[in-house]
């Protein structure tokens, strides 16, 4: 019996789109026009744009599900024209929106897919899809046996994750993966996709529609027009305050200020001192925990009709400088209880919008 | 000198219910069940078996071209609707003189008829398959011959069994047509009865016919349901 080797993860490559053009046989107007960004290892970078913006021919052209017409494509400085098409996906976790679970495959069978086609022994290939299932919260003894068809929406799309990271890839392909979901379950799904992401830190190409998702999801965003043409590849930060045009500017929305918002925690005041300290009288202001965001904050204040939330300490997170406790439950609190650290004004909320 | 053998042979008493001349008689179908009845019915499953497993294996092949080669689809479904409407008898009427009264005869024709719906039904399930699992197969590297062997034909097996159920009950019925050419099955007892007025033989290899066809659906419906227990499962509660 051979020794199953622990697997030591793959580590993450940069992506590098290099003057890549896709002309579709036919196609008077190129899909992808002259698309040039890199993606730096470890990092998730939304494609964001209207359909028919060749988000998803850029995404497939790494995987070389469409083959690139000009420019080149490097994976960790490798050519993807140099790979063989099958080996190279193979070495590509891929995920699409409706999961493209097998239906007529088990669960494990499922994410054991591509460890098979790659020839790896039957118990390491069992070693692994144990690990994974567990790293996407459905245990395999409980979940490993049962179809596709008897798990949720939010459930199918983990097994799909977890099949994607099978063979351990450097880079992970996914195309509106979540966007089958409904709002809950996507925002849930969402949030563990980022915890698995801190983990796990590959260089995720991530296609979405949802300006909100993209801001959530991406360390940078591309943002496609018509055409297939690159309008912007920034931070989200930036990309929300300097829009770098009007399209960019009406395609993220009237409202990227509140956005932005979404960008800062609570706790992010606190750290550069801007949270004012609680006085006797705020104990009637609504509470949130400080893992909230400044956009929550918000629209507590609006919806309470404040001038300011009292911040409490998030749970789990360490004792800012033992501040006082807050007692009673405040109206629209959802984290009483916590230590005090004191009170976000709309003032400042609006100052750190606006930096 | 010998005593001439009787000039009409000895048959023995007739039972009470077959001097009676009635509609069935169940104990003269039982005497009659080892030397008469089985055989006609092993020869008839036989008949159907050999056509079904080859018209499938031929039906697969074609489906699985015109899957990839999709021009090709028209035509093939062309020949085999036209094949298709060809009336049995009328087609063994122009097998006869090549290949003879014989089993080959029988069998290319029910070979021919079994492909229209074979073909039909597996390229149905083959185009059927989600579209989003072949592009998850693709994306994930498995080569185009894995994503018909692992995914494609795997997920058409409900068609494929829809397709032979059809088929093998259809071709069933066919073989009794086939006691014109070869003197073989349930058929060449229905035929030789016909020309009598003893009604026990042609009713009692009719209803074995009948009782072949189901059963034979009975035990493809099972498999399909062995095949598939993926197609089973309800959503857990």
């Amino acid at each position: 019996m051979t020794q199953v080797r622990p697997e030591t993860p793959a580590a993450a490559q940069d992506i590098v789109f290099d003057h890549v053009v896709k002309t579709y046989p036919n196609a008077t107007v190129p899909a992808v026009d002259d698309l040039s960004l890199t993606v730096p290892a470890g990092e998730i970078c939304v494609l964001l744009g209207p359909s028919g913006s060749g988000k998803t021919t850029a995404l497939m052209m790494v995987n070389r599900l469409a083959e690139i017409t000009g420019g080149d494509i490097r994976i960790g400085g490798r050519s993807i024209r140099d790979l063989d098409p099958i080996r190279l996906r193979r070495s590509i976790g891929y995920v699409i929106q409706q999961t493209g679970l097998f239906p007529h495959l088990s669960i494990a069978e499922n994410v054991a897919t591509v460890p098979k086609v790659l020839g790896w022994g039957k118990k390491r290939i069992k070693e692994r899809v144990g690990q994974l299932l567990e790293l996407v919260g459905l245990p395999v003894d409980e979940y490993g046996r049962r179809y596709p068809s008897q798990l949720s929406g939010g459930q199918r799309q983990r097994v799909g994750i977890a099949r994607a990271l099978a063979a351990d890839p450097p880079v992970m392909l996914m195309d509106e993966p979540f966007g089958a979901l409904d709002p809950i379950t996507r925002e849930h799904v969402q949030d563990e996709f980022l915890a698995l992401h801190e983990r796990i830190r590959k260089t995720v190409i991530f296609v979405s529609h949802d300006i909100d998702e993209a801001v959530k999801m991406g360390d940078r965003i591309a943002i496609f027009r018509e055409g297939g043409k690159l309008a912007q590849y920034d931070t989200p930060r930036t990309l929300l305050k300097e829009p770098a045009d009007e399209f960019v500017a009406r395609f993220v929305g009237a409202d990227r200020g509140l956005k932005r918002l979404t960008l800062t925690r609570l706790a992010d005041l606190a750290g550069s001192g801007e949270l004012s300290p609680a006085r006797p009288d705020d104990r009637s202001l609504p509470v949130l925990p400080a893992d909230a965001s400044l956009r929550a904050a918000l629209s507590l204040m609006v919806a309470e009709g404040t001038e300011g939330v009292l911040v409490t300490a998030a749970e789990g997170a360490p004792d800012a400088d033992g501040a006082a406790r807050a007692d009673g439950t405040p109206a629209g609190g959802t984290g009483a209880g916590g230590r005090v650290l004191g009170v976000a004004s709309l003032d400042a909320v609006r100052k750190a919008g606006t930096a | 000198m010998s005593a001439q053998p009787p000039v009409i042979p000895d048959y023995g008493e007739p039972s009470a219910c077959v001097a009676r001349d009635a509609t069935f008689c169940t104990d003269w179908f039982g005497d009659h069940w080892w030397n008469l009845f089985w055989p006609a019915l092993v020869q008839h499953l036989e008949l159907t078996l050999i056509a079904v497993v080859l018209g499938f294996v031929l039906a697969v092949g074609a489906a699985v071209l015109c899957h990839f080669k999709s021009w090709l689809a028209a035509p093939v479904s062309g020949v085999t609707s036209f094949l298709y409407t060809v009336p049995p008898l009328a087609l063994f009427q122009l097998l006869v003189p090549v290949t003879g009264f014989s089993v080959l005869t029988v069998e290319i024709a029910l070979v021919l008829y079994s492909l229209y719906l074979l073909f039909t039904t597996i390229l149905t399930g083959l185009r059927e398959v989600p579209e989003d699992a072949v592009r998850a197969a693709r994306g994930m590297g498995l080569t185009r011959r894995q994503i018909l062997f692992k995914v494609e034909l795997r997920l058409a097996v409900p068609s494929l069994i829809s397709g032979l159920r059809v088929t093998t009950v259809m071709t069933i019925g066919i073989v009794a047509i086939a006691a014109y050419v070869v003197d073989q099955g349930l058929g060449s007892l229905i035929l030789k009865a016909l020309q009598s007025p003893f009604n026990t033989q042609f009713i009692g290899a009719g209803a074995l016919a009948v009782a072949l066809a189901l059963a034979a659906d009975g035990a493809l419906v099972l498999a399909g349901r062995l095949l598939t227990p993926w197609a089973r499962t309800r959503r857990a509660a």
